[in-house]
């Protein structure tokens, strides 16, 4: 007899969730240390292990609920929104996780991507960004830098990239969030935050690709770089950033701008407050257009937005109403309808 | 044989026609026809044709909207061939309908319509009416329905804009009148229709139908008052379905029957929309709906909530079943239970949305890469679309597999009478999921039905993965090639094992084989089988089976054929099941085919079937 085992009671911990096959991601990926986060959260949030339900699209990236001891799903290309809104909405007691690629979840699944977030079902979704498509061996993806030189493009891809917490912003998400896989820490709190919210999540993971874009991210996460070109956000408190913690961000006009402090007689209260919870999207957009070189590149919770019903909720809800309206539904009175008539 | 009964002629059966602008109400007045007939106790089917766009620019070809019915005292499996009473609404609705209505047919025409602007947009140089040769060659019988209707209507508080749209129901009391049908059912419809909302309007069409019906007492030229008898059918409680709606009520029975909640996803589509809009208003019955960003979505939804261990389905027509094909396959390998309803119209590609084809039977059987066959049933009518649902229901969960059912545009939006069943007499449907208590294998096999063992999401202790690669026999990503091909062919074994499960096949006419088999499948059932009863009255040796499953095929479909000396099989594209059986039996049938939008007529078989027996 198997019994129930959950974060509270019988203390979960990371070795439940990890999957007995072997991982196959090339050595060095930062894909294990999304992983490894997760495997850390999962104990953590006091759901039953049989609750969790892991579903993926296609891409390196998305083998990872074969890494997961839960309930799995692999998709198909950009797909995976469609297939956890279906579970979600279907049995709304699972704690639905989603994991896409940049390529997965922003070229093929793009529509999907902003119909999931539209709707605002409780489901978690992990986009692991490494600015190329890993699985198919080092072509350029839709947020790759313009002048990207890869297979594909010999001289230098020529679209412009799509900014993935823009769009999660203009799909009107009610949680955006980004952290990196160079940081534990971070990824473990951001994917509590994630959990914790009442609707659909998106969490823009910086990862690395060591084969095809080996560093990408390097200029903002590096070790040398980090203090300088990271900024994290915290509820309540100015923008500050910088190895000495005396830069800053203020607003000018519209525009956004680094100060430094005590210099020009600049001090912390010129500077914006981190405010998650704000309904006008105007802040979290210009944070989420904060961009290297110019700009430090935010981490953390840019918007959460308590509020919004989840979209399982509400179709529970009609159906309840229905059920109290109508009735518990009678199938032999639905066939014989109003329009019936006896042949003796 | 007709004969003179008091003022009435007593007919066997009878087919009608309403052709007007889609502005016009033709649908409207035609459902109500059938109604009322179907009240009186013929049998009847229909057949509405409706152009693609919803409001064409008014009067002209393009907009032109008809509805067909036929009803009789015997079996009615057709909306019949030919209208023996045409009933045109505006010179368009002639110009198009005239060529079907066979000399000496009844003509019915609103005068009203027939004016210098109307005549150009239909591409008439002079008045037809004017013809003499129209005279001569039908009954001709002229109404002003515009304007009697608006003196009928001299009373009624609508504008005269609103009076004269009513003239719909005025010709329609008319034709009550010429085929004595009761008003019962169209007086209940304005009742339940605007009695409450809009009391001016249903008294306005009572009045516009009444004085319809009393122009025919008083008029010369309606002396011949038609009568047909009773159907002689079971005894029991009957209702006017339409395949759509049947499918959508033998959703929700296929849903009681499992105990499996449903969950339907679809994106709007004709002729499949009428689904998710039936389906959408069931809510009490537990039901949830989901209107998908597009038949991709719709597919990934559906196949989610079946992981989760529900009933799902959905519906779309062949433009959505080229989206799905991805997840179809994805359904297949993972062994998934589904139902994918495909109501076909004519393609290819956007093709001719309103019209009809049977042409996606090789799309259902080919269109997913790797060797991935599907279980496909076909629905035979509008209410075999309620038995279709159940058996496809049966099919995807017992054998855990998605489930292909084709119905089509025209028994889709088609009605006929139907004998309501007993819910307690439905199939029960269900299945249990994997025990908890034994330890979970996932694709571990039920020896009969070689059907994977399905546990779901919450089962404590079954967590496990799936996906789009192949995997071993415990549920790992395997690419070992000898584990691949015999996956491989255990999913097609499986799909073949359905077969095990079906009652056997009920041949129409010479059970023991004879000169020829007609074999059908889908929609065309009515047609083929008025064709050979018809040829067989007439002594001609011939007979007819029409196939429900179409993969795979019955166990004795191969020795049937064997009887028969030729086998036609007539279908609405180019030659799809001839193909299918040509290559798994070596036979070579003679392929009979047609598409241009329309049904069979029961004649153009008949020949057919005398030409290939000659
Ligand atoms: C329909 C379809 N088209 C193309 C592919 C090939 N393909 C697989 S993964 C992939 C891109 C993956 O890139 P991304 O989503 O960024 O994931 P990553 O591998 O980088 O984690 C592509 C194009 C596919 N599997 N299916
Ligand atoms: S190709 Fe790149 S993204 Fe894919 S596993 Fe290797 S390192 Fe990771
Ligand atoms: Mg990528």
């Amino acid at each position: 007899m198997k019994t129930a085992v959950t974060g509270e009671e019988n203390a979960l911990n990371k070795k439940d969730f990890v999957a007995p096959n072997d991982v196959r991601w090339c050595p060095g990926c930062g894909d294990y240390a999304i992983l490894n986060a997760i495997q850390r959260t999962f104990p953590e949030l006091g759901v039953p292990k049989e609750k969790f339900v892991v579903v993926s699209g296609i891409g390196c990236s998305s083998r990872f609920p074969y890494y997961m001891n839960t309930y799995g799903f692999h998709t198909i290309h950009g797909r995976a929104p469609t297939v956890a809104t279906g579970v979600k909405v279907a049995n709304p007691e699972l704690s639905v996780w989603m994991v896409t690629g940049d390529g997965d979840g922003l070229s093929i699944g793009g529509n999907h991507l902003l119909h999931l977030i539209r709707r605002n079902p409780d489901v978690n979704v992990l986009l692991f960004n490494n600015r190329i498509y890993g699985l198919t061996k080092g072509q350029y993806s839709p947020t790759s830098e313009v002048g990207k030189k890869t297979k594909s493009t010999p001289v230098g891809s020529v679209d412009y990239p799509v900014n993935p917490l823009l769009f999660a912003l203009g799909s009107e998400s009610t949680f955006v969030a980004r952290t990196s896989d160079t940081d534990m820490k971070h990824m473990v709190e951001t994917f509590k935050a994630a959990h914790a919210h009442k609707g659909t999540s998106f969490i823009e993971i910086f990862q690395n690709c060591v084969i095809y874009n080996n560093k990408t991210w390097e200029p903002v996460t590096g070790r040398e770089s980090k203090s300088e070109q990271s900024l994290f956000l915290e509820e309540g408190k100015p923008l500050v950033f910088g190895a000495e913690r005396n830069k800053g961000i203020r607003v000018n006009g519209f525009d956004p701008e680094v100060v430094t402090l005590s210099e020009n007689g600049v001090s912390e209260s010129d500077l914006l407050v981190h405010n998650s919870k704000t309904s006008n999207p105007a802040y979290p957009t210009l944070l989420s257009q904060l961009n290297y070189p110019t700009f430090p590149t935010p981490f953390g919770v840019f918007r959460q937005l308590e509020g919004r019903q989840t979209y399982e909720s509400a179709v529970d809800q009609q159906v309840a109403a229905s059920k109290s309206k109508q009735g518990e539904g009678d199938l032999q009175a639905l066939l014989t309808g109003s329009d019936s008539w006896v042949v003796e | 044989m007709a004969q003179a009964k008091d003022s009435f002629i007593e007919i066997e059966s009878a087919v009608v026609r309403f052709a007007g602008d889609s502005g016009d109400g033709m649908q409207t007045v035609g459902e109500r026809f059938t109604d009322s007939s179907a009240f009186a106790g013929n049998d009847i089917a229909t057949l509405p044709d409706f152009p693609a766009e919803i409001r064409a620019p008014a009067g002209t070809l393009a907009g032109v909207s008809g509805f067909q019915v036929q009803f009789g005292s015997r079996e009615i499996l057709t909306p019949g061939d030919a209208p023996d009473a045409l009933v045109a609404m505006n010179p368009a609705a002639l110009k198009s309908n005239l060529p079907d209505l066979p000399a000496g047919g009844m003509l019915v025409v609103n005068t009203a319509a027939f004016k210098k602007m109307n005549l150009a947009k239909a591409d008439y140089e002079t008045n037809p009416l004017e013809d003499e040769d129209l005279r001569k060659k039908y009954h001709l019988v002229e109404i002003d329905f515009t304007n009697m209707t608006k003196e009928a209507l001299a009373e009624s508080p609508l504008k005269p804009t609103d009076k004269a749209r009513c003239k719909n129901f005025f010709a329609l009391g008319f034709m009550y009148y010429v085929y004595g049908r009761p008003l019962d059912t169209t007086l209940k419809f304005f009742q339940d229709k605007w009695g409450k909302r809009l009391p001016d309007l249903a008294e306005a069409n009572t009045l516009a139908l009444k004085a319809g019906f009393n122009l025919g007492d008083t008029m010369e030229s309606a002396r011949n008052r038609y009568q047909i008898a009773k159907a002689p059918v079971d005894a029991g409680v009957y209702r006017k379905i339409s395949g759509n709606e049947a499918l959508v009520y033998g959703l929700v029975a296929a849903s009681k029957q499992a105990k499996l909640e449903l969950l339907y996803a679809g994106y709007p589509i004709t002729p499949a929309s009428p689904i998710l809009e039936g389906l959408s208003a069931l809510k009490h019955f537990g039901v949830k709906t989901i209107q998908a960003e597009d038949e991709i979505a719709a597919m990934g939804m559906a196949l989610g909530a079946s992981f989760t261990g529900k009933l799902s389905v959905c519906a779309t027509s062949g433009p959505g079943m080229c989206l799905k094909s991805e997840f179809i396959g994805l359904a297949s390998i993972t062994e998934l239970p589904l139902i994918i309803c495909n109501i076909q119209r004519g393609g290819p590609s956007t093709g001719l949305p309103t019209k009809n084809e049977q042409s996606d039977l090789l799309q259902s059987m080919f269109s997913r890469n790797g060797d991935s066959p599907i279980p496909i049933i076909a629905a035979h009518s509008s209410s075999d679309c309620f038995d279709c649902a159940i058996e496809a229901a049966r099919i995807a969960i017992t054998y855990k597999t998605p489930v292909i059912l084709l119905s089509d545009l025209y028994i889709a939006n088609g009605a006929e009478p139907w004998l309501i069943p007993n819910v307690s007499d439905l199939p029960d449907l269900e299945v249990p999921f994997a025990d908890p208590n034994e330890d979970y294998v996932v694709y571990k096999r039920d020896p009969s039905t070689l059907a994977r063992d399905q546990a779901i999401p919450g089962q404590i202790g079954l967590e496990h993965r799936i996906g789009g690669l192949e995997k071993n026999e415990e549920g790992g990503v395997s690419y070992d090639p000898n584990n691949h091909e015999e996956m491989t062919r255990l999913r097609g074994d499986k799909v073949n094992a359905i077969a095990d499960s079906l009652p056997p096949s009920k041949v129409f006419g010479d059970v023991e084989g004879g000169d020829l088999l007609v074999l059908g499948w889908g929609g065309t059932y009515g047609a083929i089988t008025s064709a050979v009863r018809n040829l067989r009255t007439e002594g001609f040796p011939v007979s007819s089976l029409h196939l429900r499953n179409l993969n795979p095929f019955p166990h004795d479909l191969c020795n049937i054929l064997s009887k028969f000396k030729k086998v036609l099989i007539p279908e609405l594209n180019m030659g799809q099941l001839s193909l299918l059986i040509r290559s798994k039996y070596l036979i070579d049938v003679v392929s009979y085919s047609k598409v241009q939008g329309q049904p069979f007529k029961v004649a153009e078989l008949s020949n057919k079937i005398l030409e290939t027996i000659r």
